[in-house]
This record gives structure tokens, C-alpha cells and sequence, in this order.
């Protein structure tokens, strides 16, 4: 079994509307590059030029944000939920 | 865009710079970075003036070409202008010259500062041609949403966490609008939001609305600067969930400095968090220009934000104008709701105990000097959030309907108290 990354409206228009994509990487660094080998362009908006996850995006794997994991090192389980969303207002 | 626009020109991203249409739309399709509404402040200059200003009713609306809306306010017409109290008593007990409340715990309809971003949302919504509006929300926002929408004829979902206090969550259920409690804290009911938003075709107020929404903050601080006789404070303390509210104060001071409406000056932006939700303080004081995200644990659950959205800017906005940071514990946030309430009559809620508190803690680090003049922004009302007081305030004491009963009562109690 794979894992599954759900891809927010922003970055739909890379991967042909598709909303959910199922990956195999062992990490969500991985994941980014195995992202990016299949829909070219989606890592430059998901990392800044240092390599890190831009700071307005936050991923979560298993509703968990990875700031609270090991970030690009969070390792992956088959099975796993990866979400990618927008930081949000206050409420 | 074909269709007038008012005084909006386009949605501009705050970190590339790059431009959006005036829709339903909140990030940049490149970097996530949140949009902003750009105006065209040349026109606003000519239209707009002290004398234009003080001729229009006494809502945030006076103030109609600097908030995003094409043709005017049609939802919440009577929001703002809350009262600025000049708190005598407060400043001679936190020992400092001079002390104004912005009361907010007396907006209209829903009792905070929430109504005024929300009568722009709503407004913006209509124009759009929504007819069902949503929001993520720590309570307060919740109670706008509901209310508004009810008296908009507007279907309304709020999501809230379900641990919030019963006020705020029967305030929202009053209105007949859809309440959603999901099973998690402010965060995750925001990271659902966001995915739900994607899905359905609504006006999320602080998703896809959020450069409209987040403008109706900037009342806030154009009533200030009226209220002050057209003059920027020099200290303002303003308490800190996502930080937005203290973005937009310091914009309001910088359009009404760029505008003339006020004259230059230095002034500085403080801002206020509970120690059990610190993320922005804790990096403020520790000098970084970037924050750690928690897990929220403080009984002010309107500032339970552990991923504040505007927590980079907040801290840009501090640094800029040479503010500081501080939080306070449960304890001394109910001591200084005690406080407020005692020595001037207001009630404020949690956020608003955050607020007495660090400016408290301010004054005495000598960060707000003793001589200076300070405003404190109390965002909403302390009857929302009875549970966190409740069992602090004493109990009242019961006698029998006896005159003779009193009496001893007040007798017993005159007594002396031996050592």
C-alpha cells in the first residue's frame, strides 16, 4: 500500500486537478522529490531556496503538523495521510 | 476585472509581491503567502478627510473607502465605534500616567472586536454572490458569523473546537446556524477548515475571505486615532491569537499618517499572548524573527492559536516600531480581568485579562515607561468566558430576607480582625 497526499487547490493546476496522488517515498522529503519527479514545479512552491518547508505552508501527516514530528524527516507508513495546507486567520 | 471595484485594485501576495483578482481567494498559487487587499490611495486622499469622516454615523463605516468592499457596507451596518474610556483608576494601579480602553467587549451585535471583520466578510460575500458563509473560530468569530449571517438571511456552518466555554457555544447555536464541534483543538478545527473550504462552494470568512475579513481589524485603530482627537498612541497592547489584529492596528496608523489624517510620530506595538499559547512572545523575546508552533494549554481559549498565521508579521510589526512581547499565566490573566473589572467597570473576557496583564508587565519592566500615555485593545466580553472565573470571584452572601440578619452581617464584618 502507498501513501496518500492530499494536494490543496493552489497547487491543483500542477497536478492536472488531481486532488489526492499516492506516493511510495520512505519520508516526507521523499515525498516532496517524488512529487516533484511526476509533477515538475511543485517542490519550488512547497520549499524555499534553502531547502525548507516554506513558511507559510504547513504539512501534516495523520492530522499531525511534521513541526511537531521531524520535519522533512518524518518518516512515512504505508497507509499515511499527508496533507499540505495554507497557514489560516485567527478565529 | 470588468465589474467596479470601489477603491480595491487587486489582491496582492505579501511575501512575491505578485497580483490576484478581487475573488474569493486567499493565497498565492506560488509561495502560500496570504493575500492583501491593495487600494488606491491616491483617490482614497482626495475623498476622504477629518470633516468627511465626523459627518458620517458613528460605526466602523465612517471609515468605508479604506475597508474592502466595492459598494458599500450592506451586513453590519451599525458595527463599531465602540467606546475609548480614558481609565484613571487602572493607570494609578498599574502605575503609569495615562491609560485608554478601546472597549470592544460592548461591539455590536455579538459583544467583540470579531463583528468588525466580520461585517466586511459578509458585506465582501454578498457582492460575490454567496449565499452560505463558514468560519473556523476559537468562539468569538463563531458568534459574529452566526448573528450576521442570521440577520443577513444568510446560510451560516461554524467550526469550533467542542471544548470551548458553554457561552460561546450557545451564543453561536442561538442563531439557528449550523455549529460544528470537531474533536481537537483550534488548529486542527483551522486545518479541516482549510480542506472543507477546497470542497464547497462558501465563503469561509478567515479562509478564502480572509483579505477582505482581516481589513475590518483596522477600524479598530482608525477609532482609536479619531477618538484620540486624530492623534497615534504612543503604546498600544494588543493580545494575540494569530496576530492579525496587531498587523492591522499598525496599518491603520500608517494609512492615517500617510493619508494626513494623523501627523507622523514614533509610536510602538505591543503584543499580548497567555503562556500557555506563546508562540509569538516566546520568539519576540527571545530576538527571532520566526516563532515554533504549540500545543495550545491556557484557559484563553480565543488566543489558543499554537500556528498563528500572522505570527511572522506580528513579529515584524513589533520589531519595526520598537514594541515588546510578554505572556501571562491563567492566574495572573484572571487576576487582571479582577483588575479591569474593579477599577473601571468593564468585564472583558480572557483575551482581554491577556491584555491588563502584560501591559502590567510592561509597565513595570519599564518597557511602557511610567510618564507615557498607553491604549489597551479589549477584544470581547467577560460574559462569554464565565467558566474561567467562575469559583475565583467569591460567593455571594446569603442571609434570610431579615433586616435584623444584615445587620449582624455587616456588624460581623466591620469587626476588627485580630492578629
Amino acid at each position: 500500500m502507498a501513501k496518500t497526499v492530499r494536494i490543496p487547490t493552489p497547487l491543483r493546476k500542477l497536478t492536472n486537478n488531481e486532488e489526492v496522488v499516492q506516493v511510495n517515498a520512505g519520508t516526507i522529503g521523499e515525498a516532496i522529490a517524488e512529487l516533484q519527479s511526476r509533477y515538475p514545479g511543485i517542490r519550488e512552491r512547497l520549499v524555499d531556496d534553502k531547502g525548507d518547508v516554506r513558511r507559510f505552508v504547513n504539512v501534516y501527516v495523520n492530522e499531525e503538523d511534521i513541526r511537531f514530528l521531524k520535519n522533512q524527516q518524518t518518516p512515512l507508513q504505508d497507509g499515511d495521510e499527508i496533507s499540505i495546507i495554507p497557514a489560516i486567520a485567527g478565529g | 476585472m470588468e465589474k467596479h471595484s470601489g477603491y480595491m485594485q487587486a489582491l496582492r501576495c505579501r511575501e512575491c509581491g505578485r497580483e490576484y483578482p478581487l475573488t474569493a481567494t486567499h493565497v498565492c498559487e506560488f509561495d502560500f503567502g496570504p493575500l492583501e487587499v491593495v487600494y488606491d490611495y491616491n483617490r482614497i486622499k482626495k475623498s476622504l478627510t477629518r470633516e468627511v469622516i465626523q459627518s458620517r454615523p458613528k460605526s466602523m463605516w465612517r471609515y468605508r473607502e479604506l475597508l474592502p468592499v466595492a459598494n458599500g457596507p450592506t451586513i453590519g451596518l451599525e458595527v463599531g465605534f465602540t467606546p475609548l474610556i480614558k481609565a484613571d483608576r487602572l493607570a494609578k494601579r498599574l502605575g503609569v500616567r495615562e491609560v485608554w480602553i478601546k472597549n470592544d467587549a460592548v461591539n455590536y451585535p455579538t459583544l467583540s472586536f470579531k463583528d468588525r471583520v466580520v461585517s466586511v466578510a459578509l458585506s465582501r460575500a454578498r457582492e460575490l454572490g454567496f449565499d452560505t458563509v463558514a468560519c473556523a473560530s476559537t468562539g468569538n468569530l463563531a458568534n459574529s458569523v452566526a448573528a450576521n449571517a442570521a440577520a443577513a438571511g444568510l446560510k451560516a456552518y461554524v467550526f469550533i473546537p467542542t471544548d470551548l466555554e458553554s457561552g460561546k457555544i450557545i451564543n453561536s447555536l442561538i442563531y439557528g446556524a449550523n455549529v460544528i464541534g470537531i474533536k481537537g483543538h483550534y488548529d486542527e478545527v483551522n486545518r479541516l477548515c482549510a480542506e472543507i473550504a477546497g470542497k464547497f462552494d462558501w465563503a469561509f470568512v478567515n479562509v478564502n475571505m480572509r483579505p477582505y475579513y482581516a481589513e475590518g481589524s483596522k477600524s479598530m485603530g482608525y477609532e482609536i486615532v479619531e477618538q484620540l482627537n486624530w492623534k497615534v498612541p504612543k503604546h498600544t497592547v494588543v493580545c494575540m491569537a494569530s496576530g492579525s489584529l496587531l498587523t492591522k492596528i499598525h496599518k491603520s496608523y500608517q494609512e492615517f499618517i500617510q493619508l494626513g489624517l494623523a501627523p507622523g510620530t514614533d509610536y510602538k506595538i505591543h503584543g499580548a499572548q497567555a503562556t500557555g499559547c506563546s508562540p509569538i512572545s516566546t520568539a519576540q523575546k527571545a530576538g527571532l524573527d520566526f516563532f515554533k508552533p504549540v500545543k495550545p494549554d491556557t484557559i484563553a481559549k480565543s488566543l489558543a492559536i499554537g500556528t498563528p498565521a500572522d505570527g511572522f508579521y506580528a513579529l515584524k510589526v513589533m520589531k519595526d516600531t520598537g514594541g515588546a512581547a510578554e505572556d501571562v499565566s491563567d492566574d495572573e490573566l484572571r487576576e487582571s480581568i479582577r483588575l479591569l473589572a474593579e477599577t473601571e467597570g468593564i468585564f472583558a473576557e480572557t483575551a482581554g485579562g491577556v491584555t491588563v496583564g502584560v501591559a502590567r508587565k510592561l509597565i513595570a519592566s519599564g518597557a511602557i515607561p511610567e510618564e507615557d500615555s498607553l491604549v489597551l485593545c479589549i477584544t470581547g466580553n467577560g460574559l462569554k468566558t464565565l467558566d474561567a472565573v467562575s469559583g475565583h470571584v467569591g460567593q455571594p452572601r446569603e442571609i434570610r430576607p431579615s433586616l435584623r440578619e444584615f445587620e449582624a452581617l455587616v456588624a460581623a464584618e466591620a469587626r476588627p480582625i485580630k492578629a
